[in-house]
């Protein structure tokens, strides 16, 4: 069991996150992670789905994904493979806040993107990782709320989309 | 609105006309009332034949499109009336049986109002449907129609889902119809390299033992005269699956035999000694292969497929040869060296010698009193005509049609191979009745079976469908019977049934009948049959508890396979 990440690249048509999430739930296997977006070609999305299998899972899933009518490519790649990143949201309360916490927040890389009467938030982006080692700590800081994205990545390797699209 | 402006509705016809549907299965409903109107105004250029339930409907634009190479057309309402093409989508989708399945849905404002009769249906069929879509407005139907039709004859055919809204079918739009001929993300032609030709023909070649196995691949890609050349030059003995039978016919010289849980005994027992095996068009079912771990370990194995998500699914490939085995085989055949294997063709001699004597023997000529259902498919193989269709459900009489019917023709064989579903025979019969009167068709099927579809005796009386029903009659759910028997201590837990007098109901439905339950009724009746201008049913009574051998029982190895 590894994890990897799956890339979908797709027409953007209802129902096709649908025939491709129950790919996996038929073989029982959990997704990690998902996320949806617009590609830089307009019409065309690319899913980026984070799993942990094995190698000969993953590349029947692939299969499976590829086979999907409206789906033109898929493939997949160890974490070594893709350069990514998840963001990660920290609700805090205005009383928890000392000067602790503003040395964890420098040590973190952290950012304060928004203040309100009673909270701030903080956001982090990195792997997953980090930013569940600041999780941990700031749970010591009466955290009101936490909130992580799947993973958006692009591969290492020198290929485009450009290249599926004809 | 221009005057150019037609309805929805008839824009669906128009649509199925343009894509050269003659004939379609349907059950009209509320959500679906527009285009039933419509079709009020084609009836001399599309056939609408109403069948008694939509389960009904869909298993007869299987049995029409297994047998016509076409695409099945089938039309249902929304609701209850999507929801019963279900199991017939399952069904097509494992059987990669070209369907395009038109159903009504409630008007779009509605959607998601828990509407009368609102289901979603594009929803619940996705995992049966090859591709599904709902079309909300007028202007795309006809584009939807035209992709539909072209996803599910291409590449690997399958079942497709149009779910249209009634304000779509009554709203006005412009009809020009443009057949879909490709889009981006849908690959339908993989050329075959040069290399996997090579490779595969530099194993053939080195090969003392080599083995093919084929499966419907080859009809569907309409690979018949390739598969036969290629055997007649390599030489190599080969066997097919279900699916595959008549491929290649059975009086072929290289010909072995059938593959899987019910198969021959030498093609299974064999395919652990070959040292090359050769996978035509076929998925390595489970029920080919029985225990995967000692499945043909000692082989290298050659795929040649047109879908690639079956290459290495099952069986891992030395050889992966992607593309239609039209073009593979042909390609194949001329970087073969011509050869023979007499020693290697005479040990699948041998054990089939075997299997006359221990199983063939006394299914086909018993001395008991009992009818056994092998001496029904010998004594319909006698009278019936060459290119005769047999129709099956799903259960023994399935498995010993199979077995005895001597296939001689691509498209002659109609059933429920990957979903096993019970109820298909008698509608699916139909269907392929429908395609050509002039065709033999012949429905064998089982007391459990045909209950399941018997309402479908209405639309043969009304289409007047010359069906010969074959209801081999043993008062058990036969199959799951023998299960019990072999490895549940004979309880037979309901699988025994009181059935109804069934040639009243036959008679009921105007179609001739009669019930032999003596050898020596037998011949005559099955003659009769044959001969009769119309529909027939002919009951037979046959053993209660006769079992089906050979078996591999489940979690078992090919070599397992048991005579007994």
């Amino acid at each position: 069991m590894k994890r990897y990440t799956i890339f979908v690249i797709t027409e953007n048509f209802i129902g096709i996150l649908n025939r491709i999430t129950i790919i996996f739930t038929r073989r029982g296997i959990n997704i990690d992670a998902l996320t949806a977006s617009e590609s830089r070609l307009e019409g065309i999305h690319r899913i980026t789905i984070e799993v942990t299998a094995s190698e000969d899972t993953v590349i029947q899933l692939v299969n499976q994904i590829e086979k999907i009518i409206d789906v033109i490519k898929a493939f997949y790649h160890e974490d070594e493979s893709v350069v990514y990143q998840e963001i990660a949201l920290y609700k805090i309360p205005v009383s928890r806040l000392d000067g602790g916490l503003e040395k964890i927040i420098r040590q973190h890389n952290a950012k304060i993107i928004a203040a309100e009467p009673d909270f701030v938030v903080l956001e982090l982006s990195g792997h997953k990782e980090q930013t569940q080692e600041l999780l941990e700590i700031l749970k010591g800081y009466g955290l009101l709320e936490f909130a992580r994205s799947g993973r958006v990545a692009v591969a290492k390797r020198m290929l485009t989309i450009d290249s599926f699209v004809k | 609105m221009k005057d150019s402006m037609i309805r929805g509705a008839d824009i669906v016809v128009r649509s199925l006309i343009a894509e050269n549907a003659e004939i379609i299965f349907g059950y009209p409903g509320g959500a679906i009332m527009p285009v039933y109107d419509a079709l009020h105004d084609y009836h001399d250029e599309l056939r609408h034949v109403l069948t008694r339930h939509e389960q009904g409907a869909i298993h007869a634009a299987q049995g029409y499109a297994r047998v016509s190479g076409k695409v099945g057309v089938c039309i249902a309402t929304s609701g209850p009336g999507a929801t019963n093409l279900i199991t017939g989508l399952a069904d097509a989708q494992i059987d990669s049986t070209p369907l395009v399945c038109i159903t009504g849905q409630v008007a779009s404002h509605l959607l998601g109002t828990d509407a009368f009769q609102e289901t979603d249906v594009v929803g619940i069929s996705m995992p049966g449907t090859k591709w599904n879509i709902q079309v909300r407005k007028v202007e795309d139907i006809a584009p939807a129609i035209a992709k539909g039709f072209f996803i599910a004859r291409s590449g690997r055919p399958g079942p497709v889902l149009i779910d249209i809204t009634k304000d779509a079918q009554t709203n006005f739009g412009d009809f020009n119809y443009s057949k879909c001929l490709g889009f981006r993300s849908y690959r339908t032609h993989i050329p075959v390299e040069k290399t996997a030709i090579q490779e595969a023909a530099f194993l053939i070649n080195m090969a003392k033992r080599p083995y093919l196995l084929f499966g419907q691949g080859v009809v569907l890609g309409q690979a018949e005269e390739e598969l036969k050349a290629f055997l007649e030059k390599s030489g190599i003995p080969a066997a097919c699956t279900l699916l595959g039978s008549g491929a290649l016919s059975e009086d072929h010289p290289n010909y072995v035999g059938k593959l899987g849980m019910h198969g021959n005994y030498a093609p299974n027992m064999l395919t652990n000694q070959c040292d090359i095996l050769i996978a035509v068009g076929m998925r390595f079912d489970d029920r080919v292969t029985g225990d995967l771990k000692r499945y043909a370990k000692q082989a290298k194995v050659i795929h040649l497929e047109l879908d690639p998500a079956e290459i290495n699914k099952n069986v891992k490939c030395e050889v992966a040869v992607l593309g239609s085995c039209k073009d593979s085989l042909a390609l194949l055949t001329a970087a073969v060296k011509e050869n023979s294997y007499p020693d290697w063709m005479a040990r699948f001699k041998e054990l089939a010698d075997q299997e006359r004597a221990t199983v063939i023997e006394p299914d086909l000529t018993p001395t008991k009193p009992g009818l056994t259902m092998g001496e029904v498919i010998f004594q319909i193989n006698k009278y019936k005509a060459d290119d005769a269709i047999l129709v099956t459900d799903v259960g023994q009489h399935q498995m010993i049609s199979w077995r005895y019917f001597n296939y001689k023709k691509p498209r002659t064989q109609v059933t429920s191979g990957g979903l096993g579903t019970m109820g298909f025979a008698l509608p699916a019969a139909l269907g392929a009745q429908m395609y050509d009167f002039s065709r033999q068709v012949v429905c064998v099927v089982g007391d459990g079976g045909i209950q399941m579809t018997i309402q479908e005796l209405g639309t043969i009386m009304q289409t007047k469908a010359p069906v010969k029903i074959v209801l081999l009659n043993n008062n058990f759910l036969g199959m799951v019977r023998q299960w019990q028997q072999m490895f549940f201590d004979k309880r037979y837990s309901f699988t025994e049934l009181d059935n109804p007098d069934f040639i009243k109901i036959a008679e009921a439905y105007n179609i001739q009948a009669q019930k032999v339950s003596v050898r020596d009724d037998l011949q005559e009746a099955i003659e009769d049959m044959l001969i009769h201008d119309g529909p027939y049913f002919l009951e037979v009574v046959v053993e209660k508890e006769d079992n089906v051998f050979p078996m591999i029982a489940t979690g078992c190895s090919v070599e397992e396979v048991r005579l007994s």
